[in-house]
């Protein structure tokens, strides 16, 4: 299965991928009005820096779902290796982020962190392929197979 | 604590309708020129620090960055510009030589816009690349004419002197791991390999992971002789020893201190962290006698299998030294023009000494020819050859091949802020910081050099179709195909052209 | 004022046509120019020439100069040049007669001349090396005097006018030669004199040309090297030195020759089998500024032969075809039919094929 891989050699932490992503995944017509209007776009990708290492994590789409198996509700499911999340479900209990090894489940701030919200590889918006990949501007995020 | 004199000389304009704060621009500034001002909640500059690199301007996810020449203005004068002013505030300050990096800026004539081509007009036809084989295959080295025949009368291809074969009539020209980042080397040896053509090491030795490159490298010999050994001469396809520079004629390589890191240190031969100043000249060469002792001590070294190269700053004199270098055993000359970049040079240098490429090759390839040795010698021009059409026309003024440094760098992001010598190259090209160094990506830009020499590749292959010429060899001297404009009879004469219209 | 042809280059299109007997047997002047006639719309009359081999059997040893005077001082001058520098064994005019669409005749004069001994050996040059120097002087530095041909036991007569016109102004039905070629000039301008037209000549080698070679000022520029100088700007002239210095000075056979001025393209090269490959390669390498590139179809004329050869991508009109001991040779096939109605095996030869017709045996036993 194809998955985002990255390459801490080639990472900047520019952090761009962040907003590249909160904005991909806001709904809203361009990058600006995603961050202004008191608009508070969520990325479901994370720079971790420490010195001159940067890492950007997203879901790891993992194997064994921890997540899946933690969540009470079953909001969270894995669909063709997807792990997916169905926010009708989600009560917010954050249970999901407690359980995720890499911190990568999110509380989503648009809707007053009701609902967690994490990374479904762009199958959830109109982009059609991950856009934290695409708007890399090192080429240190890869969507492959491996 | 006294008046700082000296005004930031961009500025830095943000729209912040646009800007989101991502800090983007903070993040990738070397210069340290944005920060965010939590009780603004704003980004805020520090314009003075700005060299215009466009770094900031060019990741912008929104493209709320803009930087343009300070408007703030001195009262004018043409005798003292700002510029000027500027820079005497400056030595006032510090005492010290002024320095520069990149090409000659200044407002001299670039001949080379000057110079149209010919086309075809019914008479004789024009050819179509698309359709028609056309070639820009090279070979560079002294050719022999003496014809060698076998008992059984057929000719035995013995060229006699080494050649260096190029697929492509375009190399990279010399610059040093230490002016550029091992990600840059990496770039060109790659795009050089692919395009079966050379990069040059310039003169800071040859890393070792490059090795694997070596057929498709020139090893250079400079006067600090940094990185010189056996091992390294045995790893390039040719040896080039720089006599000069076209950016900085009469004074060695600069590279200061602050990018001698470790495996600078290492492939240099220096110690970390010390500037690396050449001696202005070859102390084993005082005349041209010694320099063909060090063109056969080269030889002898690597078995005479290598062509020796000679690379020398277009001087007044050049026709003369050209012709010496020729007579010395050098396979192959180099032609550095004025305007040749560097990555660091004293401004006066820079700005003031050398003349034009395109005379100095017109003026030497001439006399090669009125002295009768201009196959002797190939000729390979460097010192700002910007496009397909400025090979186009060196072809036709005599050149065997180009060298590209600068259009190199362009095309693996360099914005030409000419601020290599500050080593905090934002495009992690002319810096040795691990941070900068990783955002030059080999990947990318190996495959960028390899488009944009293919790019002139086809467009030199447009132009010599058009000419009706359909290998670079009927280009090569081809004075008949250019023609001048706006250049007095004087110029004319030199560069051995007539005027359009004529 | 109008410039003359060597003050400026004139691009032109041409016909051509040539044949020799390989018989040895000698073929009136006439035969040449019926075949030329034809193609008379290939030619506008600024320009026609011949050159005829084995037409001086009684004189075959000697250099035949063939020289346009501008004026009866620059005769006198040059004639002292040659007095100096050889033997005149006979001197004439050349004879001609009058042809109403021929005008503007210079003085035009014949030398059959040996070397003197003295001054060749002083020179330390061969003797035909002295002879082509002499004439390159000649050429370059004696005003208002032009040797259009050198060679010996050939000759050529040029003018300006059409081939046809040309042929009979020099009474060419009066000689007969083995081989013969001929030039038709379509010229864009004026060549304002005589020593324009075609053939171009040096010692033995003849050249007559169809095409505007785009290499010319590299070809120029590499040549000039090795002591010739282009007067004329005219491609045949430089294509004339290119082979003479080949041929002559470096010993390269004819189709090696080929293999310079027409190499193969490098993917055809890197085709042929190893041996073969490294040996294209290394003269396309080492003769680099001597590949002609441009529409060109020449016929070489010397001594007892003639090749024709077209560039590397035929951008110019050239068949062959043979009858018997005849071999023909012509921009158009009707020039060919013109003198012999059933020549066979009429073809085009491919972009830089080289075609070689020589004299056989018993040829080389006649002529030379």
């Amino acid at each position: 299965m194809k998955r985002v891989y990255v390459n801490e050699e080639r990472c900047l932490g520019c952090h761009l991928c962040e907003y590249w992503c909160a904005y991909a995944n806001s709904g809203e017509k361009d990058i600006m009005t995603a961050f202004k209007l008191g608009k508070d776009a969520t990325p479901r990708i994370n720079v971790e820096d420490d010195g001159d290492v940067h890492f950007a994590v997203q879901c790891r789409h993992c194997d064994d779902t921890p997540c899946v198996k933690a969540c009470i509700t079953g909001a969270l499911s894995c669909n063709d290796g997807v792990v997916e999340i169905n926010r009708d479900k989600c009560v917010g209990c954050y249970t999901c982020v407690l359980t995720c090894p890499y911190g990568c489940i999110v509380i989503d701030k648009k809707n007053g962190g009701k609902t967690v919200t994490k990374c479904e590889l762009c199958t959830d918006n109109s982009n059609g392929e991950p856009v934290c990949v695409r708007e890399c501007i090192n080429g240190a995020i890869v969507f492959e197979e491996r | 604590m006294s008046v700082n004199y000296i005004p930031a000389v961009f500025e830095v304009l943000r729209d912040t309708d646009r800007c989101i704060k991502c800090r983007a621009c903070e993040r990738q500034c070397a210069n340290e020129v944005h920060y965010f001002d939590e009780d603004f909640d704003k980004m805020q500059v520090i314009e003075a620090q700005c060299v215009d690199c466009q770094r900031c301007v060019t990741i912008c996810p929104t493209s709320a960055l803009k930087i343009r020449k300070n408007q703030n203005e001195f009262r004018e004068g043409a005798n003292y510009p700002q510029k000027l002013i500027i820079e005497n505030y400056l030595q006032a300050q510090t005492g010290a030589v002024l320095l520069s990096s990149m090409g000659n800026p200044v407002d001299l004539p670039v001949y080379w816009d000057k110079i149209l081509i010919n086309a075809s007009q019914v008479t004789n036809p024009s050819i179509d690349p698309l359709r028609e084989p056309m070639e820009t295959k090279v070979y560079l080295g002294k050719k022999s004419l003496d014809i060698k025949r076998g008992d059984d009368g057929e000719i035995i291809p013995d060229t006699e002197y080494p050649q260096l074969e190029l697929d492509v009539p375009i190399m990279f020209s010399a610059m040093s791991y230490g002016s550029i980042s091992y990600n840059a080397h990496e770039s060109l040896a790659r795009a050089a390999t692919q395009l079966g053509t050379f990069y040059n090491t310039g003169e800071g030795g040859l890393h070792k992971d490059f090795y694997k490159y070596g057929p498709n490298t020139i090893v250079q010999v400079a006067s600090g002789r940094f990185g010189v050994s056996k091992q390294y001469l045995d790893q390039g396809a040719a040896i080039e020893i720089k006599m000069g520079q076209g950016a900085k004629p009469g004074i060695g390589g600069h590279l200061p201190g602050k990018k001698v890191n470790a495996d600078v240190s290492q492939t240099r031969m220096i110690p970390m962290g010390t500037d690396a100043i050449s001696p202005a000249p070859h102390h084993d060469i005082y005349s041209i006698e010694d320099l063909r002792q060090l063109i056969f001590s080269l030889k002898e070294a690597t078995e005479y299998k290598k062509p020796v190269m000679v690379k020398i700053a277009a001087v007044h004199n050049v026709a003369a030294i050209a012709s010496g270098i020729a007579r010395s055993g050098a396979d192959i000359l180099v032609l550095d023009g004025f305007r040749g970049g560097t990555g660091a040079a004293p401004t006066r240098i820079r700005d003031n000494v050398g003349i034009p490429i395109e005379l100095a090759l017109a003026a030497v390839d001439q006399r090669l020819r009125d002295e009768h040795i201009r196959n002797e010698v190939s000729v390979v021009v460097a010192g700002s050859v910007r496009s397909s059409a400025d090979c186009v026309k060196a072809f036709a003024l005599g050149a065997d091949a180009c060298y590209i440094g600068t259009a190199a760098l362009l095309a693996i992001g360099c914005h030409l802020c000419r601020s290599c010598h500050g080593a905090k190259c934002n495009w992690g090209i002319a810096t040795q910081r691990a941070d900068l160094v990783r955002r030059l990506n080999p990947d990318f830009a190996y495959k960028r050099l390899v488009n944009l020499v293919h790019a002139w590749d086809h467009e030199i292959k447009e132009m010599m179709g058009g000419m009706g010429i359909n290998s670079i060899e009927s280009l090569k001297g081809n004075r008949l195909m250019l023609r001048g404009v706006g250049l007095n009879d004087r110029e004319l004469e030199i560069l051995g052209i007539k005027h359009a219209g004529e | 004022m109008q410039k003359k042809e060597g003050e400026i280059r004139i691009p032109s299109g041409c016909a051509i046509t040539g044949f020799i007997s390989r018989n040895g047997n000698r073929i009136s002047g006439g035969d040449a120019i019926k075949s030329i006639e034809v193609m008379h719309d290939r030619s506008n009359g600024l320009g026609g020439g011949f050159a005829g081999y084995g037409i001086y059997p009684e004189y075959k040893d000697q250099y035949a100069f063939h020289i346009f005077y501008e004026s009866s001082e620059a005769k006198d001058y040059t004639e002292k040049y040659l007095d100096r520098h050889f033997d005149i064994i006979n001197l004439s005019k050349i004879p001609t007669k009058q042809v109403k669409e021929i005008t503007k005749e210079p003085l035009i004069w014949r030398y059959f001349v040996n070397p003197l001994p003295t001054r060749v050996a002083a020179s330390q040059l061969d003797e035909e090396e002295y002879v082509a120097q002499c004439v390159l002087k000649i050429n370059k530095d004696h005003k208002d005097s032009f040797v259009f041909s050198s060679g010996k036991n050939m000759g050529v007569f040029k003018a300006v006018g059409f081939p046809e016109d040309v042929g009979r102004f020099y009474r060419l039905d009066e000689y007969a030669g083995y081989s013969w070629t001929v030039h038709g000039r379509y010229p864009t301008n004026t060549p304002g004199w005589w020593g324009g037209a075609h053939p171009f000549a040096l010692l033995d080698y003849s050249i007559v040309h169809n095409g505007e070679i785009s290499s010319y000022d590299a070809n120029r520029r590499f040549i000039e090297m090795f002591g010739y100088q282009c007067t004329l700007q005219t491609d045949t002239e430089v294509i004339t030195y290119i082979i003479d210095f080949l041929n002559r000075k470096k010993k390269l056979t004819l189709s090696e020759i080929a293999e310079v001025i027409a190499a193969p393209f490098w993917t055809t090269i890197e085709r042929r089998e190893p041996k073969e490959c490294e040996r294209l390669k290394y003269l396309r390498n080492v003769f680099a500024g001597m590949l002609i590139t441009g529409p060109f179809s020449i016929i070489l004329g010397y001594k007892g032969g003639l090749m024709a050869l077209n560039d590397r991508l035929k951008l110019r009109s050239m068949v062959v075809g043979e009858k018997d001991d005849m071999f023909y040779i012509a921009s158009e096939e009707c020039a060919i039919r013109a003198i012999c109605k059933d020549a066979e095996d009429i073809r085009a030869p491919r972009g830089g094929e080289a075609v070689i017709a020589e004299l056989n045996e018993e040829g080389r036993r006649k002529c030379l």
